[in-house]
């Protein structure tokens, strides 16, 4: 079998190497190039970078919490409305919701 | 240089913008094969010359039943959709292509008519119009799919598009009413009925809690339908606030929290056009602050992220079709891999990546920082803050999340049979992919279109070196978190959102409520029947078959009763 670009574990590590080195520089070019700013935050040293990666992990910390809170089983809906016979009949065949929605799908498009 | 062409233009006189549309859909009807694959195409080129012929300022106007109507109105603003809308239908059609199935042709085509008759409505009437059509037509290309779950998301959808329809209407009979007239330009909340269009405004451009027609139905229509969809409602959603309340206040607000909240649902979201229908509510979010600041500049930069909006969100979406297109999945969960087989459609997917993660030479940036600059020129400071974090959040989602789980992390099943999609798909997301880096690179030629002149400069160095460093430590976030193990894995499931009250709730509720008036129903139903045989019992008892009033009675007596009859006259009158 062919081996593709990420199959070597060595490339995906040079992807991370090449990403913390752009941020790296990004970062001290802070220092370098003089901004016109419109707002007091935007000059202290580092804000954009510093706003940009803990405004992230901020968010998925919090959309993991967000998750225990929200996430149902896949056939939840379709399970809502029908007596309790049919729900635990589509509770056994959890795949029939995107099968069945393909295979029409499918035979559309030619 | 193009004055032999302008010549040639002013040979033919215009027609209505929409009606080249309404008429290729419906010819497209009659022919098959390489014929409607000819008029598919030529249908939006040809609507696009006739909207060359219109000039600014132009307009047709009616009278009916004594109300003065406006059926085109024609300028800056309303045609710089036109066109947007007749190059979506362009790149759509070409999209849709391979799939042979009439109904989706005669949606899409007249889908996109509406929408541009909608632009062109200059009263409310008009524009209530279209505003139903384009209900009607959209929800066949989610009913296309031809599913159990795509039919009943169609019916959710038709419902809250209609809603939205009755408010416009209701909102445009009581604002005529107060002596308004029809015309349609600026409303404001504080005119008679203002509010009732603004909510019907509101549920079309997806405002908090009114959004999940749009999460709902989206991913369920088809392919190419999910493409059409993405370009069109909300964006006549977009250009109606923009008409009738640029400058309402509490816009910046809504528009703040669109922009936020939807991001926390993608980062969890496991249908991948889901993740995208979330991503565009985002993407609106930056439209309706900008139109809420409503200064030149702002609306400017609303109207030129809607514009780039519909290509690097319909560059998305056509990238996606074309991986449920191969291989009949849409979820993150079951994806993976796929750049091996599907180089070209990985390539643009990240070039629409890029694009709505407002990289620097993309398309994105040039419209989104001018939002962000008169949001700043305003001081409105926690909106800025607000519009920052959420830049860092559609990178996070929609620029990483999308192509990570679709074409690259461990591989699915699906690699070992994948393929690059029909030509015409690769073709179509070329042309927009062609347009996301070319107004990314050239944007004064967008810029030159706006409704008001425009004086901005998208790269000086401040502006891009904020960019680049946001979006670089976004990356190394994500980077971050997905190494330590902290990012959410995808999973097989569905989050609960605003629709859980009528998806959930609602029926639950009805069907609570039937149950617990189960028995009183039951009694009264028993007393009935009691009451009912007690009647039938005293009527058989004269009525019935042996009851005096029905007995049958024999030839003889009646010849006896007849006999003593004619005695008794006889001696009656005997004498």
């Amino acid at each position: 079998m062919k081996k593709h670009l990420f199959d070597n574990p060595k490339n995906i590590k040079r992807v991370v190497q090449a990403l913390v080195a752009c941020c790296v520089v990004l970062f001290l070019l802070d220092g370098v190039i003089h901004r016109h700013t419109s707002h007091a935050w935007e000059e202290v040293f580092g804000f954009y970078p510093i706003y940009g990666f803990v405004s992230c992990v901020v968010l998925v910390l919090i959309a993991r919490e967000i998750r225990k809170v929200v996430m149902r089983d896949e056939q939840y809906y379709e399970t809502a409305n029908e007596n309790k016979e049919e729900a635990s009949n589509t509770l056994d065949s959890p795949s029939t919701k995107t099968a069945s929605g393909v295979s029409k799908q499918e035979a559309n498009d030619v | 240089m193009f004055e032999w062409f302008n010549e040639l233009l002013a040979q033919f006189s215009s027609v209505h913008p929409a009606l080249p549309l309404y008429v290729g859909a419906f010819l497209s009807l009659l022919c098959r094969g390489k014929a409607r694959h000819f008029i598919l195409i030529i249908t939006p080129i040809i609507g696009f010359l006739n909207l060359l012929l219109l000039s600014d300022g132009s307009q047709y106007t009616a009278t009916l039943m004594g109300l003065e109507l406006t059926p085109l109105r024609v300028d800056r603003l309303s045609l710089l959709f036109g066109y947007l809308f007749h190059l979506a239908a362009f790149i759509g059609v070409i999209y849709a292509l391979n799939v042979k199935d009439r109904l989706q042709d005669l949606a899409a085509l007249t889908y996109a008519a509406s929408a541009v008759g909608a632009v062109f409505s200059g009263d409310l009437l008009t524009l209530f119009i279209f505003w139903e059509l384009l209900a009607i037509t959209s929800s066949l290309l989610v009913f296309a799919r031809r599913s159990k779950e795509a039919t009943s998301a169609g019916v959710r959808y038709l419902i809250l598009q209609v809603l939205s329809g009755v408010l416009l209407l209701s909102g445009a009979i009581i604002y005529a009413a107060q002596g308004n007239g029809l015309s349609f330009n600026h409303i404001g909340l504080d005119a008679p009925g203002g509010l009732l269009i603004f909510l019907a405004f509101g549920i079309k451009s997806a405002f908090p809690l009114l959004h999940n027609w749009l999460t709902d139905a989206y991913p369920e229509a088809t392919a190419s339908g999910t493409v059409f969809l993405t370009a069109f409602t909300t964006k006549v959603a977009i250009y109606a606030l923009a008409r009738g309340f640029a400058g309402t206040e509490s816009l910046i607000y809504i528009g703040a929290v669109m922009a936020c909240f939807p991001i926390f649902y993608a980062v969890i979201e496991n249908d991948l056009r889901r993740v995208l229908a979330y991503s565009l509510i985002n993407q609106l979010g930056f439209m309706v602050v900008g139109i809420g600041i409503g200064t030149e500049l702002a609306i400017n930069g609303a109207v030129a992220h809607a514009f780039n909006d519909v290509l690097f969100k319909g560059l998305l979406m056509m990238s996606m079709g074309a991986v449920l297109h191969v291989t009949g999945e849409m979820r993150g969960s079951e994806l993976g891999g796929l750049y091996k087989k599907m180089p070209k459609t990985t390539l643009f997917c990240m070039v629409g990546a890029a694009s709505i993660s407002a990289f620097p030479l993309f398309s994105g940036f040039v419209s989104k920082s001018i939002i962000v600059t008169a949001v700043l020129m305003e001081g409105q400071h926690i909106v800025w803050l607000a519009l920052l974090f959420a830049s860092a959040g559609v990178f996070h989602h929609a620029g990483i999340k999308i192509p990570f789980f679709a074409f690259f992390y461990h591989d699915s099943k699906f690699v070992a049979t994948a393929h690059e999609p029909p030509s015409n798909m690769l073709w179509a997301m070329f042309i927009a992919a062609l347009f996301c880096v070319g107004i990314g690179c050239f944007p004064e030629y967008l810029y030159a279109q706006l409704p008001y002149t425009l004086d901005y400069s998208a790269y000086d160095a401040s502006h891009v070196l904020a960019q680049l460093q946001l979006l670089a430590f976004s990356a190394l976030a994500f980077t971050w978190l997905k190494l330590a193990k902290i990012y959410p894995p995808e999973l097989r499931s569905v989050n609960l959102d605003a629709e859980w009250v009528y998806r959930r709730l609602f029926p639950r509720s009805v069907q609570h409520l039937e149950s617990s008036v189960q028995p009183l129903l039951c009694r009264i139903q028993q007393q009935g029947k009691e009451w009912r045989l007690l009647a039938f019992n005293s009527l058989r008892l004269h009525h019935g078959e042996k009851g005096i009033l029905a007995r049958t009675w024999p030839t003889g007596s009646m010849v006896l009763w007849v006999a003593i009859i004619l005695g008794l006259t006889l001696l009656l009158y005997y004498r």
